[in-house]
């Protein structure tokens, strides 16, 4: 029994009078594609450099595939592929170079034909013998992507991969993470892009202060935070009684009229017609991730405020 | 050692290799111009020992003198460029055992500071006829000499979080042991009290040695300063595991 692909336990850490992580514990199962979500200095990037021995926790245990980080650094590092957040790179090298040496640092040698499919995948192909100076930000990113697979890692963490990235490579980025996932690896990931969470993750964790504060499937979290809207603007009359009840209006003039289901949008436009109203624009929004992280965020600031 | 142990050592290599103009020419022609300027403004006035003319005993000093600086140069500069760009993630998260990463570092200075020393050597011998060298004695303290400069290197490029402090590092401590080690005279030349201070120093027993090995003749026996050298590499790269162990500045 390996157990999950990823599972921390109670870590902690504090940097000086900071509690980076305040008792997180996770677990992410195997094939799982799983978001890590928060704002800034929420813990996010501490987490994953415990996971990958960057950052030693202060308490608590971390197991990549049942091994120990700590303990068992060797192997849990072998199963574990991470591309950090900031684009670093060697400039002594070229991209073909820096992919070899990542793989000898791994113990391994006849990774050519890996690093060449890797090369191509992420369209670095024309680029495998030229400087890692003369990269762009997007293809240096693309490099750290190659970097992390290298050894063929059965866990991939991905730190904001796309913050700055155009949306041709976000494009081919996410085809090949999705491809990496349905052959069964398991994909952990953080991002500032809600809409690519929500399209992309299974489940979802969402930290605040070093704490996790939400922790269910995409789903869940959007069934029960978020709803479809109707949002109408109306010109020049008010919104009859009978729609007035649950909706709100916002500061650009827009109603928000809460709807479950098709019959409901129907039903509503029936009375807006009964009331003689004229629309003049219209449109029913789905359920957003967006909303589920500010109520949730707004929710822990509540929770936090009352504890103190 | 595992097998990024290889990898690792062959990349720290490749890094000074592919700008050797910088990290080996650069350093033997400074070499060559001590050489030359201290021959010249002292060779009329100076016998360091019987029968060894001044700028043949000059020669060995200064080849060990930037090997130890050049050693120092390599496993320190190394790491501190990783640390400061970042890239040194790349390296921690590798299975790669403290063991790997200092042996890595440590042979990458050795080879770097072998390659200026014979650089030094080589060139010189145009210009200085220069006795066949014992090769043991030779290789002996060439190792250990590097070896020292190499992990205190490391020391200093996993200490240090700007280039200034490494600056700092290197023109306090390396160059001041390493030019008052006895490279450009005898330190039975001195007066007592800067003779016990010399032998204070562990740059002195390797220049010393190392000069042996070309002379036949030394300030103190090869053998004393081979067993002060050995224990003083020993030390420092016990310390300097224990650092890498420990994860200081490297693992937060």
């Amino acid at each position: 029994m390996a157990g999950p692909a990823v599972e921390v336990r109670d870590a902690r850490k504090r940097f000086g009078g900071v509690r980076a992580l305040d008792g997180v514990s996770l677990a992410v199962e195997e094939g799982e594609f799983f978001a890590l979500l928060g704002p800034n200095g929420a813990g996010k990037t501490t987490l994953i450099s415990a996971l990958a021995g960057l950052v030693r926790p202060d308490a608590g245990r971390l197991r990549v595939m049942g091994r120990d980080v700590a303990s068992e650094y060797r192997e849990a590092r072998r199963l574990l592929g991470i591309v950090p957040q900031e684009i670093v790179f060697d400039p002594f090298f070229t991209v073909r170079e820096i992919l070899e040496l990542q793989a000898g640092y791994f113990g391994l040698r006849a990774s050519r034909p890996w690093i060449g499919e890797l090369l191509e995948r992420l369209a670095l192909g024309s680029k495998a013998d030229a400087n890692m100076r003369s990269l762009s930000g997007g293809m240096k990113r693309r490099v750290m992507v190659a970097q992390a697979l290298v050894h063929r890692p059965p866990v991939i963490v991905l730190d904001e991969p796309t913050a700055g990235v155009d949306v041709e490579l976000r494009q081919t980025l996410w085809q090949f993470v999705r491809e990496l996932n349905a052959a069964g690896h398991t994909i952990v990931l953080t991002t500032h892009y809600l809409e690519e969470a929500q399209n992309l993750c299974s489940r979802i964790a969402m930290m605040k202060a070093g704490r996790i504060v939400a922790l269910d499937s995409t789903r869940s979290l959007l069934a029960a935070f978020s709803e479809r809207v109707l949002r109408v603007k109306l010109d020049g009359c008010a919104l009859p009684a009978s729609l007035a009840a649950g909706a709100v209006q916002d500061a650009a003039g827009w109603h928000r009229i809460p709807v479950e289901n098709a019959a409901q949008v129907e039903s509503a436009l029936a009375r807006l017609r009964d009331a003689g109203a004229k629309i003049s624009h219209l449109e029913v929004a789905e359920p957003e991730l967006e909303e589920v992280f500010v109520k949730i965020m707004g929710r822990a600031d509540a929770a936090a405020g009352e504890a103190a | 050692m595992t097998g990024g142990f290889t990898t690792l050592f062959r990349k720290e290599v490749l890094r000074f290799w592919k700008v050797s103009f910088q990290t080996v020419a650069a350093p033997v022609l400074s070499a060559l111009l001590y050489l030359v300027i201290f021959s010249h403004a002292l060779a009329a006035h100076v016998e360091a020992y019987p029968g060894v003319g001044y700028t043949q005993f000059l020669v060995p000093g200064l080849a060990m003198m930037s090997m130890l600086q050049n050693a120092f140069a390599n496993a320190s500069s190394s790491l501190i460029q990783s640390k400061i760009t970042g890239n040194i993630v790349f390296i921690l998260l590798a299975p790669l055992t403290p063991g790997d990463l200092f042996a890595a570092y440590l042979l990458a200075a050795v080879v770097r500071a072998v390659a200026v020393g014979a650089g030094v050597i080589v060139a010189v011998a145009w210009l200085v006829p220069l006795p066949l060298p014992n090769v043991l004695w030779l290789a002996a303290f060439a190792l250990a000499g590097a070896g020292i400069l190499g992990a205190l290197g490391i020391v200093a490029g996993i200490w240090a979080e700007k280039f200034d402090q490494l600056a700092a590092f290197q023109n306090f401590l390396v160059m001041p042991l390493t030019f008052l080690a006895g490279v450009f005279y005898s330190i039975d030349s001195l007066p007592p009290f800067w003779q016990a201070a010399s032998r204070l120093n562990p740059f002195f027993y390797a220049i010393d040695g190392f000069r042996y090995a070309f002379f036949g003749r030394s300030d103190v026996s090869p053998w004393t300063s081979l067993a002060i050298a050995s224990a003083t590499l020993c030390a420092l790269s016990w310390m300097t595991l224990r650092l890498l162990r420990s994860g200081y500045k490297l693992r937060h």
